[in-house]
């Protein structure tokens, strides 16, 4: 029987020049783009057809007890949180790997911050207002939108997770295989950051 | 495009939100004179600074490593 080898796992793919998991990670990621793009669209064509008055009417900034504070301080967060992930990249390609693991385990550590501040100053006052995502438009979008996002910054936790135990095995056996993996988990990671970047303006400045 | 490529175009985007943030935030204070707004839009502006730096030591540090 004979065994399979992934190909274009290190060296780059003569008409792609990308090695197969960059091309995979870039294909995904323009879905993604889709996906996050449709609902910042949905966002501006209901706010835009939104009656200037009454009960459907697009709620005042005050109304929806957003608090940019809070906004403000998670977007800090994320901005380090791809600095500490790409400070891992850098430290695997200069063959350290005990410095990449402690740069993701802080990145998993930022990313974990980001999530328990959402559940417990934002999401959980929220409904307990009765702010649910039934309450008006805004609120559905407002969580469908940051609980989307939410839900792809616990993905990257746990694949960092992944590469900072198990899969860490890898390093031993085809260091450059295991660079260009977390590399590619970089590129999520700095997409789910960068979406962030638009969602705070968006939701809590305006 | 590299890790690497995608990085320094994540600090230029980030740039400009905490520029635009800092920005607003100083309209706030104009407008209704909280003290506390106008420290965060001052501080916006001071990691503004920080993130350009950043971005040119890292493209100054990086330079060596390829896969860009």
């Amino acid at each position: 029987m004979s065994t399979a080898v992934l190909p274009y796992t290190v060296e780059p793919h003569p008409i792609t020049r990308l090695y197969s998991g960059k091309l995979g990670i870039w294909l995904f990621l323009a879905s993604e783009v889709m996906l996050f793009g449709a609902l910042f669209s949905s966002y501006v064509l209901l706010r835009v057809g939104a009656p200037v008055a009454g009960p459907a009417a697009w709620p005042a900034h005050a109304e929806t007890g957003l608090s940019w504070k809070i906004g403000g301080f998670n977007t800090l967060v994320l901005i380090i949180s791809s600095v500490t992930m790409v400070m891992a990249w850098a430290a695997l390609k200069t063959h350290n790997i005990g410095r990449a693991k402690a740069y993701l385990a802080t990145t998993v550590f930022l990313a974990l911050v980001f999530i328990v501040v959402k559940l417990t100053l934002e999401y959980i006052p929220k409904i307990q207002a009765g702010h649910t995502p039934s309450h008006n438009n805004f609120f559905a979008l407002y969580f469908t939108l940051t609980g989307l996002h939410a839900l792809h910054i616990i993905g990257g936790i746990i694949v960092i997770t992944y590469f900072i135990g198990p899969g860490s095995a890898l390093w031993k056996t085809d260091p450059e295989y295991f660079t260009n993996r977390v590399e590619c988990t970089g590129l999520y990671w700095h997409f789910v950051d960068l979406v962030w970047i638009f969602l705070f303006p968006v939701l809590y400045l305006t | 495009m590299s890790l690497k490529a995608f990085h320094i175009l994540f600090i230029v985007i980030s740039s400009i939100l905490c520029a635009g943030f800092g920005a607003w935030a100083v309209n706030e204070y104009l407008h209704f004179g909280d003290a506390a707004t106008l420290a965060w839009g001052l501080g916006s502006f001071i990691f503004v600074a920080l993130l350009l730096v950043y971005g040119r030591w890292f493209l100054k540090k990086l330079s060596g490593l390829n896969g860009w």
